[in-house]
């Protein structure tokens, strides 16, 4: 039973993938909802990235520092060690988590609230496809703008690692510099800015899934937004280990 | 003209609509009554294939729907205007934005006859000054009369209205029947409109089909209404001590 429902909405999921790559309308209203879509969705999440980046950067600093505080351990390797959790998985795991949860709902709910208020069937009726027409724009637009908004974020996070260093003194800042930048491996930013698109995609198209076939009222929209945020969570958390597997081993 | 043959439509084994069959006619304003609940919505629906129907044929000027590609369909929609019961005004976009809608996609007007071709169709509906506004910031028929300029901005060859003057003064209903049947008129669309409203059964009812428990009970003329003995639509039509009198002192 459960099994034939889990199996039923991976189809009905790819059947609506189906729907979406598919020629636009009109390319000019396309063009106009991605730019909504880019604002609404991408720019308005740099704020609290930021924010989030650059503590938690501090945050692990200060505790890498605690862990390795081993007079055998030289304390550029501090910086070394802060510079590969937030490139490697803090930047584009948690924070495409955090996305998930702030980009997923609202995807979810305004669809959701198009589907019950008839806005989708209206689209339909005119001769648009609606699924393309919502959908399309707001995956190129986080498939397209999270990598930049990732990428800030490692920045930042290593600026808090720096920050700490300098403010908090649990080591040199001078340590703290020479660490970041020794045995770099350039391969982890691509690493994780291939799991940055993998995990976009997830998360708009998973919860555009839930609130596309929402049925009922508001409280539905409300449970939808709410399955989004934590299926897309859970396929964020299986697609990391997969593409860790295949990438890194 | 739009052809329907045995329409059969439930939702999860409960039949709504058993085996429904009729013809709109371009130019005419042919309207669906009933008692709330007895599958009007639904059938408009299942008409422009928004339900998926279970059993029968739905024709557009002989071409089946239910035969048609994505593309066909999609070319065919384009063709449409509706209004829906609720409205369904895209909530994010202004009264402007909303009625142009099918224009910005389809049309390739300039933006400047995009503007008049609203502005012309709000006038039509009697409303002025609201462009710029959202659909939140209206009341509920001055909604319903966007939804019905929206409709009809990219000059529908087939109009469906779900209860298009539901919720409006007396006089502006009369305004929005009169627009609907002049366009039908005029441009020869083929109209059909959900209605409970007897005004506007007898003021526009060129062709009426009456729908109880899910079958066509009776269908006729305005005039016909008038003459029929069919003691089923008497009872619906005449329910109210007024239309009674009414119809005695005729
Ligand atoms: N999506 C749906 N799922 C299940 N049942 C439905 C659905 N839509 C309509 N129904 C049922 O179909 C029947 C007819 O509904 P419909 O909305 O067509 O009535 P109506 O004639 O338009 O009524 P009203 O005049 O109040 O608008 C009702 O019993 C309703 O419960
Ligand atoms: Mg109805």
């Amino acid at each position: 039973m459960f099994l034939t429902e889990g199996i039923k909405s991976f189809g009905k999921y790819f059947i609506l993938l189906g729907k979406t790559f598919r020629k636009p309308e009109n390319w000019k209203e396309y063009r106009k909802a991605l730019a909504r879509d880019l604002e609404r969705l991408g720019l308005n999440s740099i704020g609290i990235v930021s924010i989030i980046s650059l503590f938690v950067g501090a945050v692990v600093t200060i505790q890498t520092a605690y862990n390795l505080d081993d007079p055998l351990v030289p304390d550029y390797y501090i910086g070394i060690a802060t510079r590969e959790s937030i490139i490697l998985e803090f930047s584009p795991t948690i924070i495409c988590l955090i996305l998930s949860g702030k980009v997923g709902s609202n995807i979810a709910s305004t669809l959701g609230s198009m589907r019950v208020s008839e806005q989708i069937d209206a689209l339909e009726v005119m001769g648009v496809n609606p699924a393309a027409y919502l959908i399309m724009p707001k995956i190129i637009a986080m498939v397209f703008f999270n990598p930049l908004l990732i990428t800030i974020s490692m920045f930042l996070g290593i600026l808090g690692g720096y920050f700490a260093a300098e403010f908090a003194g649990v080591l040199a800042p001078v340590d703290y510099l020479q660490g970041i930048q020794s045995s770099f491996n350039p391969f982890f930013i691509t690493y994780a800015l291939i799991k940055t698109v993998v995990f976009s995609f997830i998360i708009v198209t998973v919860s555009a899934y839930y609130g596309f076939y929402v049925k009922g009222g508001a409280i539905e929209v409300g449970i939808n937004a709410t399955k989004a945020v934590v299926s897309s969570s859970i396929a964020i958390i299986v697609a990391n280990y997969i593409l860790t597997q295949i990438l890194l081993v | 003209m739009i052809e329907v043959k045995n329409l059969h439509k439930g939702f999860g084994g409960e039949p709504v609509l058993k085996g429904i069959s009729t013809q709109f006619k371009n130019g005419k304003t042919n309207l669906i009554i009933g008692q709330s609940g007895s599958g009007k919505t639904v059938f408009l629906k299942s008409l422009v294939g928004l339900h998926q129907i279970d059993q029968g044929e739905i024709y557009y000027d002989g071409r089946r729907l239910g035969e048609m590609d994505d593309d066909e369909r999609k070319a065919l929609r384009t063709e449409m205007g509706m209004v829906f019961q609720g409205n369904a005004l895209f909530d994010s976009l202004t009264i402007e934005e909303n009625v142009v809608f099918a224009l910005s996609m389809f049309s390739g007007m300039t933006k400047e006859e995009m503007l008049d071709r609203a502005n012309f169709c709000l006038k039509r509906v009697n409303l002025e000054n609201v462009n710029k506004k959202f659909p939140a910031e209206l009341s509920g028929g001055m909604q319903k009369r966007v939804a019905l300029a929206r409709a009809i901005a990219f000059k529908p060859k087939y109009l469906f209205c779900d209860e298009p003057n539901s919720g409006l003064d007396p006089k502006t209903a009369i305004v929005i029947d009169n627009l609907i049947r002049e366009i039908t008129q005029e441009f020869d669309i083929t109209t059909v409109i959900n209605t409970h409203d007897m005004n506007s059964v007898m003021e526009i009812g060129d062709h009426i089909i009456y729908i109880k428990y899910g079958i066509k009970e009776w269908e006729g003329t305005s005039e016909d209404i008038l003459n029929t003995d069919n003691e089923s639509i008497n009872d619906f039509v005449y329910s109210s001590e007024l239309f009674r009198k009414i119809k005695t002192k005729l």
